[in-house]
């Protein structure tokens, strides 16, 4: 095998490398998004946040406007603070009263943040707070408070 | 150490052990310059080790080694690399690179070393080609050569640098007579026309011996005997008689210790034999 | 009993021992690296026999896996309607794990083996003395390229095995058994994060790499030069890597993820 053949079939080897990343890049996992403009924050605080995850959509009307990025908890409020980073092209497009509610994908699929405008003028900025929030159904309490409604009423 | 000019290589009191089992207990030999020398001896008394030691492959646990001047144990690598430049080695299978060809082979060294310009560098290798008679095998890879043409084929490489020392380790074990007549003609001429020392290890004594100025016999870890084969071959030594003419039994017995023959072979019950108390 | 433990002991002693002198040898190793900066040519050598030489059962073996793994996702789990997320679970389970340690065991048994076996031979034949007699350092014209070469080459099959899998694993899924195409795309790059899925990936197949091309050549250089020793040293390459791999892959799998 004479070296000018050994050196062809090296660099087949490496184009072969380098288009395999490009579809573990582009097609496989997420980069596409996370090349896209980062976007701005937002802060939103639920007493419970069920099984949402780190990097769960952030949908507007049933619209992937962006992602949650971090959970943590606030022991002054005693509330879950979830951040949310909403992608730049929606820029003053929420209004200060919008809900943000945590919905659950399908019947068994996971969990992410819908957002619902309301209608005030004002527009919510980056690391505004959103104040309304609706928590996630905890099927624990669901079914408590069925069975407390059927044993209360008649 | 005073340099003799006429000692290429001065071992003194050398001792060196593989494991727990001493291989040299106290060697002292003079490689004298520009003349072929043969090292022999029985099988395992460590002659390749010898030449391992003096191209500072091994280190000796105690004694010197001094080659044209420099102690060889002392030297730091760059130092033990220039030395090399200056040795050439033949091992006994040849040890060609086998991804080479025999061009490549020869080439090696220069192209790993200098800089010289491809023309140059084909220049110098044909010429070593033909000195060893293997002009036209240029481009066959060392898996399509025989024996012996390998190992020419490594004399021509260890020679690409003009060196002023060769060492052979057993160059003529498993020849057939013609390349055995080859490589001793090689040796002896090389050695000549180059103004070179060669070291020589081997069995066949014979052959070694009626090209070799110096000789020494080794065994059991020191030097039995040395000098020209003429003052070998009148040694008072019965047990350098023996070697030398390959006599199967003499200061070295035929027999292996071993228990007594009858007894060994009859068998004993309670002091009689066993045929005797088939009876 | 106390011979029992005089050898069991002894065994260990002489393991440990094997250890520190393999360490070593990763040690000079490393250091006769920054020669290939200007023999690069014997690199480009070494990634042909370790790369391309091993490309085709990486590309076929990663190709398998991908439409077995797309098959056993599907009948698991259509039976809780969620069929779509064959992409995911095909792409996670190549991209961290299947993609890094299958390659990185294919590559044990063909390249490593083969330069065990290589090695030992210029051992044997007397090469590497050779080279040594001729003021050449086997460390950076023999050792040195393989290493880096291995240790370039796994995590690169790795991604290519990973590719090729996922692609396998769209032919069955989608064309085959008919799950929506574009669902096994969305939500495939839903969960997969290129750095932290992908990169991880890429890690585990470097530090795979680093091992096995360090056993494979340290069996090769240490071993016993008859036929017999190159033989057992290539055994031992094989068995100790598909270990090590297993091994690193359970830690780094416990850190990363």
């Amino acid at each position: 095998m004479n070296s000018r053949a050994i050196d062809v079939l090296v660099g087949v080897f490496m184009l072969l490398f380098f288009g395999a990343m490009f579809v573990l890049a582009m097609k496989v996992s997420n980069l596409t998004s996370l090349t896209s403009n980062p976007g701005y924050t937002l802060v939103a605080k639920f007493e419970n946040i069920g099984g949402l995850k780190p990097r769960a959509s952030v949908a507007a009307s049933g619209v992937k406007v962006g992602e949650v990025a971090a959970i943590s908890y606030d022991p002054e409020t005693f509330e879950a603070s979830v951040t949310l980073t909403i992608d730049e092209t929606f820029i003053d497009t929420f209004p200060t009263d919008t809900t943000a509610s945590i919905y659950t994908a399908g019947l068994l699929g996971e969990q992410y943040i819908g957002l619902d405008p309301g209608a005030e003028i004002d527009m919510l900025q980056n690391s505004d707070e959103i104040t309304l929030t609706q928590s996630a159904i905890v099927l624990e309490r669901l079914i408590g408070q069925v069975l407390f409604s059927r044993s209360g009423g008649s | 150490m005073s340099d003799d000019g006429a000692t290429l290589v001065q071992i003194r009191d050398l001792h060196f052990s593989r494991g727990s089992k001493p291989i040299f207990r106290g060697l002292n030999i003079d490689i004298p310059r520009g003349k072929v020398t043969t090292i022999i001896g029985p099988s395992g008394t460590g002659k390749t080790t010898l030449l391992k030691m003096i191209g500072g492959q091994l280190k000796a646990s105690q004694g010197t080694i001094h080659v044209d001047g420099q102690h060889v144990g002392k030297l730091r690598r760059a130092e033990l690399y220039e030395l090399r430049k200056r040795m050439g080695m033949l091992f006994q299978s040849g040890a060609l690179l086998t991804d080479l060809s025999v061009f490549e082979n020869v080439a090696y060294p220069l192209r790993e070393h200098t800089d010289l310009p491809e023309s140059l560098i084909s220049h110098l290798v044909l010429m070593r080609l033909h000195a060893v008679g293997l002009r036209g095998a240029r481009d066959l890879s060392p898996s399509e050569l025989s024996g012996g043409m390998a190992r020419r084929a490594a004399l021509a490489r260890a020679l690409v640098f003009d060196p002023m020392m060769i060492m052979y380790d057993e160059p003529f074990t498993g020849q057939d007579p013609i390349s055995m007549g080859v490589l001793l003609e090689l040796i002896k001429t090389v050695n000549e026309a180059l103004g070179l020392t060669s070291l020589m290890v081997s069995h066949d004594l014979k052959e070694a011996l009626s090209i070799s100025d110096y000789a020494v016999i080794i065994s059991e870890g020191v030097v039995v005997e040395a000098g020209s084969p003429e003052q070998l071959e009148s040694s008072e030594s019965a047990w350098v008689q023996q070697f030398l003419h390959g006599q199967p039994d003499g200061p070295v017995p035929f027999q292996v210790s071993a228990p007594d023959y009858e007894v060994d072979l009859m068998g004993q019950e309670n002091g009689k034999s066993a045929v005797e108390a088939a009876r | 009993m106390i011979g029992f433990l005089q050898r069991f002991g002894r065994s260990w002693i002489e393991k440990v021992e094997r250890l520190g002198r393999a360490t070593l040898f990763l040690l000079h190793m490393l250091g006769a690296l920054g020669s290939l900066v200007s023999r690069p040519s014997l690199l480009v050598k070494q990634l042909y026999a370790s790369g391309v030489m091993t490309l085709s059962i990486v590309l076929v073996s990663g190709l398998f896996v991908g439409m077995v793994l797309a098959l056993q996702a599907y009948n698991t789990l259509i039976d809780f309607g969620q069929e779509n997320r064959v992409g995911t679970l095909v792409a996670l389970t190549l991209v961290r794990e299947l993609g890094p340690v299958v390659t990185g065991l294919l590559f044990a048994g063909r390249a490593g083996s083969a330069m065990t076996a290589e090695i030992g031979l210029m051992k044997a034949t007397e090469q590497l003395s050779g080279l040594e007699m001729m003021a050449v350092d086997p460390y950076k014209r023999v050792f040195a390229p393989r290493f880096l070469a291995g240790f370039l080459a796994l995590p690169m099959l790795a991604a290519m095995f990973s590719a090729i899998g996922v692609i396998g694993g769209h032919l069955i899924g989608v064309d085959v058994l008919g799950v929506d195409a574009s669902a096994y795309w969305s939500q495939m790059q839903n969960a997969t994060s290129f750095y932290s899925d992908v990169g991880n990936g890429l890690i585990k197949g470097l530090v795979f790499g680093f091992v096995v091309s360090w056993i494979a050549i340290f069996e090769g250089a240490d071993c016993i030069p008859t036929s017999e020793g190159v033989s057992s040293a290539t055994t031992r390459t094989v068995v100790y890597s598909s270990l090590a791999i297993l091994g690193l892959d359970f830690l780094l799998t416990a850190v990363m993820f």
